[in-house]
């Protein structure tokens, strides 16, 4: 299928045939090779970009105020392009108030303020007057608890996407469904998509919502404890899905599950009283962490 | 064992204590109830649908109390659901903690228990008195301002109860407040915001304070919302203190009408409150 693009950066609706989720991340792979092209200069560095993988995210000097309680302090991190990368910490250290400034959502509610730079392909989307449709449109999140629009399951998808796009009804029919193939629930609703979402279970129910995200055909997935309302087949099923989706966003992902982490993400940011004590890639922080709290939080002596 | 024993006796006692007075409750309303079918069904038959009020000692329906009741009600649906609607939705989703939106939740609580009787006497002053006369619409506002504070509370109550990740979901799809609102948050909450129209419906069918001093009554046929108006209530009063055994059967049945039609009004709310619960 070939819809005309109306965001120069949005990736394929369709992703046939995509290489094994272990097989490293080719670039060319991920999008329509027009827009790959007008994106990035196509030049030998693309072999560098495979070993170091880019930065999509940096965040820079980052503090986070409810009213006057400081919640983040100074935090500064990258987030790597076709990579996950787990925030972890224990409860209130400040990682989900973290993945919630990559969005702005924190700005629906009046006395949360956050200071510093986050840059996402060096565009400062923390400065002020920036069109919060256009960050929104490419920062997709998926939330704790399940949260299916009271519509029926078509239109859970098609809402992001009428949002932005006119679409007639056979192309909108397609973005749907592949919104569905990529979310692995295609061939379980297929059936019923004029059924209300509530109607689903609870882990389908959170891939409608993995759904629905990238429907908008997003950049970077943001993932807030995705599993954690799950029982573990359904979490087993998401952690898949993120395997798969990395290929092609962005991820970053709040957890509590130690493991989880381990097992999904590439790199592991280590939070505690709002402040972060260290990032490295997964590997090292699970096996040779360099802060001696780090090493204490993953084993479990405290937390 | 002793006090296994002390304690299921308090238990037995408290118990028949609560059926006692839940008893003492619904006797009463049995009574009502039954009285009202007994002295009511004699006076419920085609003629009560197809005749207008009749002058002492000869027959005839209620064909034109009945027909103002539904349009002042009708009017007063139209004007005051929307307005409660506006009302609540500014206090769920756009005044939260703010001082004004105290004051005015404060205020709508007050105009919830408000007597309908000073609305009357407020719509009488505003609008009956400055027109010189009484008239339809006069009835028809008192009862919308009866109708606002109904609405706005459950609106509000309604819209709270969405859960404010489901807000949060649709806003970091890009989608604009008023489309949060409009689209999801209002589906969400639709079946008790409906509920709350249907109660404020109920509530207004059976006001008679504030008709007296708006719409007045009317012995026949009138389809002018700038004159008086016949209405349900006004005329069950007017008839049941009359000394003519046939007026006061009128009464009666339509007593018993205006009963079974809240009864009815209730019912629908339960059921839709029922089955939104069920959908969750």
């Amino acid at each position: 299928m070939t819809s005309p693009v109306a965001r120069p950066l949005a990736s394929a609706p369709d992703a046939p045939d995509r290489s094994s989720p272990l097989d490293a991340p080719s670039p060319q792979a991920r999008r329509p090779l027009s827009t790959a092209l007008a994106q990035r200069v196509p030049a030998p560095e693309e072999a560098t970009a495979m070993a170091i993988p880019a930065d999509k995210v940096e965040m820079r000097n980052i503090s986070f105020f409810y009213g006057k309680f400081q919640a983040l302090h100074n935090i500064s991190l990258p987030l790597y392009d076709r990579r996950v990368t787990a925030f972890i910490g224990p409860s209130g250290c400040g990682k989900s108030t973290l993945l919630r400034i990559l969005n702005r959502i924190y700005e629906l509610y009046p006395g949360q303020v956050a200071t510093g730079e986050v840059y996402l392909d060096g565009t400062n989307i923390l400065a002020p007057g920036l069109d919060l449709n256009w960050l929104r449109a490419k920062i997709g999140m998926v939330f704790q608890k399940p949260t299916p629009f009271p519509m029926s399951i078509y239109d859970n998808i098609a809402f992001g996407i009428r949002l932005y796009e006119r679409l007639p009804r056979s192309e909108l029919d397609d973005r749907v469904e592949s919104a569905l193939r990529r979310a692995a629930l295609w061939d379980e609703v297929k059936d019923k998509l004029r059924q209300s979402g509530l109607s689903l279970s609870g882990g389908q129910q959170q891939r409608l919502c993995i759904a629905r995200a990238i429907a908008v055909e997003p950049e970077i997935l943001l993932l807030d404890e995705p599993a954690s309302a799950l029982d573990p087949l359904s979490t087993q099923r998401i952690e898949e899905l993120i395997a798969e989706l990395k290929v092609d966003y962005c991820i970053a992902m709040v957890t509590h599950n130690m493991q989880q982490a381990a097992r999904s993400s590439d790199y592991t940011a280590f939070l505690y009283l709002g402040e972060l004590v260290e990032f490295d890639e997964t590997e090292r922080i699970f096996t040779h962490p360099k802060v001696r709290h780090t090493e204490d939080y993953i084993t479990g002596r405290f937390g | 064992m002793q006090l296994y024993a002390r304690r299921r006796l308090t238990n037995w006692l408290v118990i028949g204590l609560s059926v006692l007075a839940t008893g003492f409750g619904l006797l009463w309303l049995v009574l009502v109830l039954s009285t009202l079918l007994i002295n009511g069904i004699g006076a419920i038959g085609p003629s009560l649908f197809t005749e207008m009020t009749p002058p002492p000692g000869s027959s005839g329906g209620l064909l034109n109390a009945i027909a103002g009741s539904l349009a002042m009600t009708a009017i007063a649906t139209l004007v005051g659901t929307p307005t409660g609607i506006l009302a609540g939705t500014f206090l769920a989703e756009y005044s939260r903690g703010s001082r004004f939106g105290e004051v005015v939740r404060f205020v709508n609580d007050i105009l919830l228990s408000a007597p309908s009787i000073i609305i009357g006497l407020f719509v009488y002053e505003a609008m009956v008195v400055r027109m010189g006369h009484f008239s339809a619409w006069a009835g028809a506002m008192a009862l919308a301002i009866i109708t606002v504070p109904v609405v706005v509370r459950t609106t509000e109550d309604m819209l709270r109860l969405v859960p404010t990740a489901l807000r949060e979901a649709a806003a970091a799809l890009g989608a604009p407040k008023w489309k949060v609102i409009v689209m999801v948050t209002y589906r969400a909450a639709a079946q008790g915001m409906m509920t709350g129209m249907l109660l404020a419906v109920a509530r207004i069918s059976g006001e008679t304070a504030p008709l007296l001093f708006t719409a007045l009554n009317n012995q026949f046929w009138s389809s002018d919302l700038n004159g008086p108006m016949a209405n349900l209530p006004v005329v069950i009063f007017q008839f049941a203190m009359s000394p003519y055994a046939d007026w006061q059967v009128l009464a009666w049945g339509g007593a018993l009408l205006i009963t079974a039609t809240i009864l009815v009004l209730n019912i629908t709310a339960r059921v839709l409150a029922a089955w939104s619960s069920f959908k969750q």
